[in-house]
């Protein structure tokens, strides 16, 4: 259903930095509303889709581990082995394993997305088959860099 | 009269203000992030083997360094670009959407040339 609305006031107000005022105005336009996570289940597509966003903020904020770790080593072998040994600890071992699994899975839905650009893959079954597929890769991509 | 030409309407649209350019970066970097991920994730399993004089050799190697700042390069900048797209979509309230986005891009820039400059210093 698409819902033409008239604005009486320009496109800004509905940028408005008082939140109950941004309710208000959304609720009084009458306009049509997005699915409420809280209440719609999401399919598996949507949940990897909220996933690759997920995994690209993780991942910015491990980058910032692996920026020190350039530093440690230019700064010599001292720093260099704090930082070693953070990592070889098993809290650390679970953070470095679950950066790469996220490293995988956005790389993996990633590629997906540049198939979509290219206006490929829109079909729902397959959209559903690349999903699992997708979630395979991912896995096997870290068990292998793992054991490799 | 419509004097503008079809590229002029749409340049500087979106929520960036800059039309379709943000989006390509975003593909270009991705794109080149799928074997620079690889060279990465090998060097986060020789963090945890090598020792400082090895890892050091390891960096210098011309390979390794091209694939270093390669990597830190396309990686800060594709994060960045990223980390916009999600303050652009949650933060509603313009100065702050500015002031997010400007510490985010600034903040990222720095760190980025300041690891450079330490792959450089490791293996100068
Ligand atoms: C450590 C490495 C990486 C970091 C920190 C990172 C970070 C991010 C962030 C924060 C976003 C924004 C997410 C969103 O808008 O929902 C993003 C989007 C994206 N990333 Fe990455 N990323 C990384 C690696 C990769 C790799 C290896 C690929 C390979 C294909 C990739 C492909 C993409 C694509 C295609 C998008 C855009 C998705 C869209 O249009 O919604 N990224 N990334």
């Amino acid at each position: 259903m698409i819902v033409s609305l008239k604005l009486n006031k320009p496109p800004q107000i509905y940028q408005s930095c008082s939140k109950t005022l941004r309710v208000k105005i959304m609720s009084a336009s009458n306009r049509p509303l997005s699915p409420h996570l809280q209440i719609y289940k999401l399919p598996l597509t949507g949940l990897i889709s909220i996933a690759h966003r997920i995994t690209g903020a993780a991942l910015a904020t491990g980058l910032l581990f692996f920026a020190y770790s350039f530093f440690a080593i230019a700064a010599g072998a001292e720093t260099y082995l704090d930082l070693q040994n953070l990592l070889n600890h098993s809290l650390g071992q679970i953070g470095l394993w679950l950066f790469i699994y996220a490293l995988f899975f956005h790389l993996c839905h990633g590629i997906r997305h540049l198939i979509w650009d290219a206006g490929l893959s829109f079909d729902k079954k397959q959209m559903n088959k690349n999903a699992v597929i997708e979630l395979t890769a991912s896995l096997t991509l870290t068990l292998c860099a793992f054991f490799l | 009269m419509d004097y503008k030409t079809p590229l002029a309407k749409v340049r500087s649209l979106g929520s960036a203000h800059n039309g379709t350019g943000h989006w390509w970066m975003q593909r270009i970097s991705s794109m080149m992030l799928i074997p620079l991920s690889f060279w990465f994730v090998i060097y986060a399993k020789k963090l945890t083997i090598l020792t400082h004089a090895e890892i050091s050799a390891w960096l210098a190697e011309p390979l390794n360094s091209f694939f270093a700042i390669a990597w830190l390069m396309t990686v800060f900048y594709h994060a960045s670009l990223g980390l916009q797209v999600i303050i652009e979509d949650y933060v509603h309230c313009e100065w702050r959407k500015i002031a997010a986005v400007w510490a985010v891009k600034v903040g990222f820039f720095a760190l980025g040339l300041a690891t450079v400059l330490a792959v450089l210093r490791t293996v100068h």
